[in-house]
């Protein structure tokens, strides 16, 4: 009302980010539950009931009991246990695939919207080429050259996130590289590597952070998807795509051994994708007036 | 108009060049004696140096390459490892199946997706508009592997209403193109709510409201035909990931297409046939691309004249 007699209270950038965030109810809800999520991936060992390896024989496809809450699968391995180890390998691979790939983005795009000329045209057509394959078939491609493993199966992940995050880089390079800011710096004498990382890269940062959340949603899934069909991780591995993989054979029979990892994919994926819709809402400032 | 079409297609040239060039020197880039992995696990050093020989492996890169290049327009992409017949024939029964999983998925998501898009933005804020958009995230986010092994649970095995899997009748195409298409319906969904509440806010929509037409006309005509043209680049975008999605789902479902090829060749090392398959997938996933950056251009006249 008298904000001009009266000086308004100055927020900081992440205050700012806060106050918006916790905002959105979904969001944070999906951010505790990833919180949870890592917090078990980590304490998995001393937290699951059971060797996730450990074979049983006489208590094989079990349902749900008090004593196995997920049932057993055809060894006699408790689903529990195993979905919690699974998470590890699960939240590993989309952490891991999506640094890697968004590091190596982040470098391009700066340089490719910071340079421009030759070497923008070289980044941005290779970026082209990468994204003219269908994300999956790449990694598959990269798997067949590698060999299947969970191991291989990060790098053919981070593959495809790296052109997303290039071109994202480049878009908020070329807009911040007229800043005044920008411009002020280069006049007292700063270096091209000192411009890029430390007074363009933290403007970019916001969109980068929204896409690392989407992509790690994205990642995970597609990391399920190559061990379903048998590309990523090997058995006994209890990654989740693997045990949906072992469990087929036992539908109607043994549901729950399908039904449980299954459900621990998409809870997983479905609270990335909310806290990226979420993220995207508080740190988008075109959104924030409708 | 045909200067921009002349440009965009000379555009696709290059990145037809560099894929091909990827494809062709995806065989160098495995670790081992090419001529080995083509002869196959069980050849003698008889075949391997014929295969060297016939292939050409002993001269130079670019003559390789060159070699590869004509082959393959013509349609020759040498033998599959597995079945000792030529690629082209393997990949040719296995193409139709793929192209009808694709294009049913697509037809009933994008009207789905477009139906739901578009009530959610017209009731936005109600419960209408959450329902649909808790559906679109859910979607995005649902293995399609799990939806088709919880379908074939349900439907086929407990209630025996459509086969588990195969490809025989409209029966065996329910299951799949649901699994199919259930992510895009999505998307679809969530990219025509966006579109739509966009061009809403355009004067020219208030304008039409002022001058008295009626609500269904405004939204029907003037909103979704102007939401139309994004939407247009979005749904070839989705073919390409219907293309990767069609190697899950037809794994889960038996089906005889290039997806479950592509994963049984690359189990067996079949080279030859991986290798024409992933040029075959992205060619079309470019031609795709090529045909909706047209498409779009017939519809909006700003592109055409640029």
């Amino acid at each position: 009302m008298n904000s001009d007699t009266v000086p308004q209270k100055v927020r900081s950038p992440l205050g700012e980010f806060w106050r918006h965030f916790l905002r959105q109810k979904v969001a944070v809800a999906a951010a505790l539950v990833l919180v949870a999520l890592c917090l078990t991936a980590v304490f998995a060992p001393w937290v699951a009931p059971y060797d996730p390896t450990a074979a049983d024989y006489d208590n094989i496809l079990s349902g749900p009991t008090a004593a196995h809450w997920a049932g057993t699968d055809a060894f006699g391995r408790d689903v529990f246990s195993r979905i919690l180890h699974g998470a590890r390998i699960s939240l590993a691979v989309g952490f891991l695939s999506v640094s890697l790939g968004s590091v190596a983005g982040i470098l391009l795009g700066l340089l490719s919207g910071f340079h421009g000329g030759w070497i923008d045209g070289l980044i941005m057509r290779s970026c082209d080429v990468l994204l003219a394959f269908p994300g999956i078939l790449l990694a598959i491609a990269v798997i067949a050259i590698l060999g299947p493993g969970i191991d291989n199966v990060i790098y053919a992940v981070a593959v495809f996130s790296v052109p997303v995050f290039a071109r994202l880089v480049r878009g908020s390079t070329l807009s911040l590289k007229g800043a005044v800011y920008v411009d002020a710096a280069r006049a007292i004498g700063a270096p091209n590597r000192v411009l890029m990382l430390r007074h363009i890269l933290p403007g970019t940062l916001p969109s980068v952070i929204v896409y690392f959340s989407m992509r790690i949603g994205t990642s995970i899934l597609t990391a399920a998807a190559l061990s379903f069909i048998g590309l990523g991780a090997q058995p006994p591995s209890p990654e989740w795509g693997a045990m949906l993989a072992d469990g087929r054979s036992f539908i109607g029979v043994a549901s729950h051994v399908t039904l449980f990892p299954g459900l621990a994919i998409f809870v997983t994926v479905l609270a990335f994708n909310l806290l990226g819709d979420g993220l995207r809402d508080a740190l988008d400032p075109k959104l924030q007036r409708s | 108009m045909l200067s921009y079409l002349i440009r965009r297609v000379t555009s696709v040239l290059p990145v037809l060049l560099v894929v091909s060039l990827l494809v062709f020197l995806f065989i160098h880039m495995l670790p081992g004696d090419p001529a080995r992995l083509v002869a196959g696990p069980d050849a003698t050093a008889l075949d391997i140096a014929n295969v060297r020989e016939s292939l050409g492996l002993d001269k130079p890169l670019w003559q390789q390459y060159l070699r590869f290049v004509t082959h393959a327009v013509q349609g020759d992409f040498g033998q599959s490892l597995k079945n000792k017949i030529p690629v082209i024939e393997v990949i040719g029964e296995r193409f139709w199946p793929t192209v009808l999983l694709t294009v049913v998925a697509m037809a009933w998501s994008t009207v789905f997706g477009l139906l739901i898009g578009v009530l959610s933005a017209v009731r936005r804020g109600r419960w209408q508009d959450y329902g649909g958009m808790i559906l679109a995230v859910s979607g995005i986010s649902f293995p399609a592997f799990w939806l088709g092994l919880l379908m074939i649970d349900l439907f086929s095995v407990r209630l025996h209403w459509l086969p588990t899997g195969g490809y025989e009748g409209w029966k065996s195409f329910v299951m799949p193109s649901f699994a199919l298409g259930l992510g895009v319906a999505a998307v679809m969904a969530r990219f025509t709510r966006s579109a739509f509440l966009e061009i809403a806010r355009e004067d020219y929509i208030r304008t039409a409201r002022a001058k008295g037409v009626t609500e269904r006309l405004v939204v029907w005509k003037h909103v979704l035909r102007n939401a139309m043209i994004p939407i247009i680049t979005m749904v070839g975008l989705q073919f390409g990931f219907l293309l990767g999605g069609s190697i899950v789902v037809e794994t889960v479902f038996s089906w005889p297409g290039l997806g479950r090829l592509l994963v049984d060749s690359v189990a067996y090392r079949d080279y030859p046939v991986i290798q024409a398959e992933i040029l075959l997938f992205s060619i079309e996933f470019i031609l795709i691309n090529l045909a909706v950056d047209l498409l779009y251009a017939a519809a909006n006249p700003e592109i055409r004249f640029k």
